[in-house]
């Protein structure tokens, strides 16, 4: 049997709103992915923690903070400094567009804002993901 | 509320014209839906008549503006005698910045400010703690000591200008920092006015950002209420607020009931600590969203003021301020579609609408540009413009409760509150309001209803004009907030600054008088008043009691 995709689903620094974190984890659960939900308040090393002891295919980062360019490029720095080059990144919240070609360079390889549909995450997921 | 023979004649020609006029028209021109429902997933019907409401009791039920049950307004005039305040709720970077940014919504005809505060800030760290990286100034103002609420306020008549400040967690010590700040303008406390948001319920419930575990939270807000009515006697001591919870996914139905009841858990709170109710009802206020289904939502505010009204009569109000249901309302930010912006003027046009003709005391009307970043300046002015237009154009404010005796909006209204009163039970089934939090019942129950919605937009069952019908594939062309590059900087030297110049051996007196107070059970309000004043930074205010209360971990439910 096909190993199921493994997804971390994580909400880094101080941002409280978790409405979307946790309907996109049942969007992707519900394609037949395996879901782990971090719950709030992670530091960027507590989630690629997590990314590592549950040996994930793909983070995926919530935050509408605005804090995303720190903390967003900060994951993706430390998952590629511990040698998860293969994870794939990606994020959502509320980004000004201009912030997407930086979050891209730093490896966030999908960025999704508002008004985004659960299917085009989880088509955007199967397409990228590395297995 | 009517004539019985008269009805009866009613609802037999009702039933004449279901099956013959409707059923005929419909064989030929179907309806659009099988069903219509509204954000509750209410069945709406096509028809409203006076047989929905025959139940109904014009005197007991309805009633008259500024008499119980309030159900028309808690004021005889409503906005005939005095508009809603326009309260746009604002801060970002730092305090320059957003003192900047109130002076140009007062010069356009802002009538009351809204302070937002940044995540640091909300949690009660100081700029420079390790947790508030990349957080300064994002979502909101920092504000790190009196210095920082000094500038805040500078040149604001804050004897005259009410000032709402949304902050939960660290509220006393904030809302002790504007306290303060007007005394040293020589200004009395007595004379100030304005709200904290202090509503830590809805906090765990879904806004999620809490710092110490219920019970001392529960006291720290009790100690407010105590000190306020007291004190600061025009300060509305909290905002029970079911916009949060709105915004997390839930229904209106759930907003009306989760929020009504916490506010219930606080007046049992108060009256645990022997707090008169009397002395302290009338300052509680409420915040509530204003979201896409215009009925719905006008119904929801409406309910809200009769049930408050009789459950504060029940538990012994005497004062008719007692029984007032004041409240703000903030069109729905969730509604915000990042696709074409613009159009986001004419959702929140409606939203305001509802409010308004919902009865609403103050209002904030959300700016377009929103679901991409916080607002520039011409997206707040025209977004309070939108307001102006409802005041001074549009006619609704002439008479008061305009939509009251509609047959539809009637029956919504008593429909939400009968919802209501079922989740109250289901809540007492689980042991109350802490109980229910601790087990995740409000929590699981917002998220249900969350992703419910999601799939159906997926789905398109429902529609959200740009995003799954009407989409444009243009590029956005809209100017985004710049804000100071170097204000972080800024910030953290006059922390520095201030750390190193202020009288520390008095800080330190202060903050040790304080941590004995949170040990023992006194209000601590006049003890956080003197760490505030001797300039004890909130990150070392806030350590203080971290360390007695301890922090709340949440429960992880989706």
């Amino acid at each position: 049997m096909e190993r199921k995709i493994r997804v971390l689903i994580a909400k880094p620094g101080l941002d409280g709103h978790d409405r979307g974190a946790k309907v996109v984890a049942r969007a992707l659960r519900d394609a037949g992915m395996e879901v782990i939900y971090t719950g709030l308040h992670q530091t960027p090393e507590m989630i690629v923690d997590a990314a590592i002891q549950e040996d994930v295919d793909v983070v995926g980062l919530s935050l509408l903070s605005g804090a995303h360019m720190t903390l967003f490029i900060d994951v993706a720095r430390l998952l590629k400094k511990k040698g998860m080059d293969d994870v794939l990144i990606i994020g959502g919240g509320i980004i000004p567009e201009e912030d997407i070609p930086r979050l891209k360079k730093e490896g966030i390889k999908g960025v999704f804002g508002p008004g985004t549909l659960c299917e085009d995450i989880v088509d955007f997921i199967k397409k990228n993901v590395k297995k | 509320m009517f004539d019985e023979k008269e009805l009866e004649n009613i609802k037999k020609k009702k039933v004449d014209w279901e099956n013959n006029c409707y059923s005929e028209h419909v064989k030929k021109h179907p309806e659009r839906k099988k069903k219509f429902e509204n954000l509750s997933w209410e069945e709406i019907k096509q028809l409203y008549t006076p047989d929905d409401i025959s139940h109904l009791d014009y005197l007991k039920d309805i009633g008259f503006p500024g008499l119980y049950p309030f159900l028309r307004g808690i004021h005889p005039t409503m906005h005939r005698g005095r508009l809603w305040t326009m309260r746009q709720f604002s801060g970002f970077g730092t305090a320059e910045e957003t003192n900047k940014r109130y002076h140009y919504l007062l010069e356009h005809g802002e009538t009351g400010l809204s302070v937002a505060f940044d995540y640091p800030t909300l949690y009660g760290y100081d700029t420079d703690h390790p947790f508030a990286r990349g957080e300064f100034g994002k979502c909101g103002v920092a504000v790190s000591s009196l210095k920082d609420m000094e500038i805040l306020f500078k040149g604001i008549p804050v004897d005259r200008i009410t000032t709402s400040m949304t902050i939960n967690g660290p509220a006393a010590i904030i809302w002790a920092m504007y306290i303060a700040n007007a005394e040293n303008r020589g200004i009395d406390r007595r004379v100030i006015g304005g709200t904290i948001q202090n509503d830590i319920l809805k906090e765990y419930i879904a806004q999620k950002s809490f710092i110490f575990p219920p019970e001392p939270s529960m006291r720290l807000i009790i100690d407010t209420f105590e000190f306020g009515s007291k004190e600061v006697p025009r300060w509305n001591t909290i905002s029970i607020s079911g916009y949060h919870i709105r915004e997390a996914g839930s229904t209106a139905v759930q907003e009306l009931a989760f929020t009504l009841g916490n506010g219930l858990e606080y007046v049992r709170w108060a009256m645990k600590r022997g707090l008169k109710l009397d002395d302290f009802a009338p300052r509680l206020s409420f915040f509530f969203n204003a979201h896409n289904d215009f009925f719905e939502e006008i119904a929801k505010y409406r309910a809200a003021r009769r049930i408050w009204a009789r459950e504060l009569k029940k538990l012994g109000a005497k004062k008719p301020r007692s029984l007032y249901m004041r409240f703000h309302t903030q069109t729905a930010g969730c509604t915000l579609t990042a696709q074409q912006p613009e159009i986001n003027i004419i959702r929140v046009t409606i939203q305001a609408l509802a409010a308004v003709l919902g009865g609403t005391q103050s209002l904030h009307t959300n700016s377009m540009d929103e679901a991409l970043a916080l607002p520039s300046e011409k997206a707040v002015r025209i977004a309070l413009r939108t307001q102006q237009i409802i005041a001074e154009e549009s006619g609704v404010t002439n008479t008061v409760d305009p939509l009251g005796g509609s047959y539809y909006i009637e029956w919504l209204t008593d429909k939400m509150e009968e919802e209501c009163y079922k989740y109250w039970d289901r809540v007492e089934q689980l042991g109350g309001v802490l109980p229910a939090i601790e087990k995740g019942f409000f929590q699981r129950e917002i998220a249900k209803s969350a992703y419910k919605y999601q799939k159906e937009i997926d789905e398109k069952k429902r529609i959200i004009v740009g995003v799954n019908k009407y989409q444009l594939d243009e590029p956005i062309e809209i100017p985004i907030l710049k804000m100071d590059e170097k204000g972080e900087e800024r910030q953290i030297n006059r922390l520095k600054k201030l750390r190193k110049e202020r009288n520390n051996q008095k800080v330190e007196r202060n903050l040790k008088r304080l941590r004995k107070a949170a040990e023992g059970d006194k209000n601590l309000m006049p003890f956080i008043l003197d760490c505030v004043h001797s300039y004890a930074t909130l990150g070392e205010t806030c350590q203080v009691l971290r360390d007695v209360f301890g922090e709340y971990k949440e429960p992880v439910i989706y």
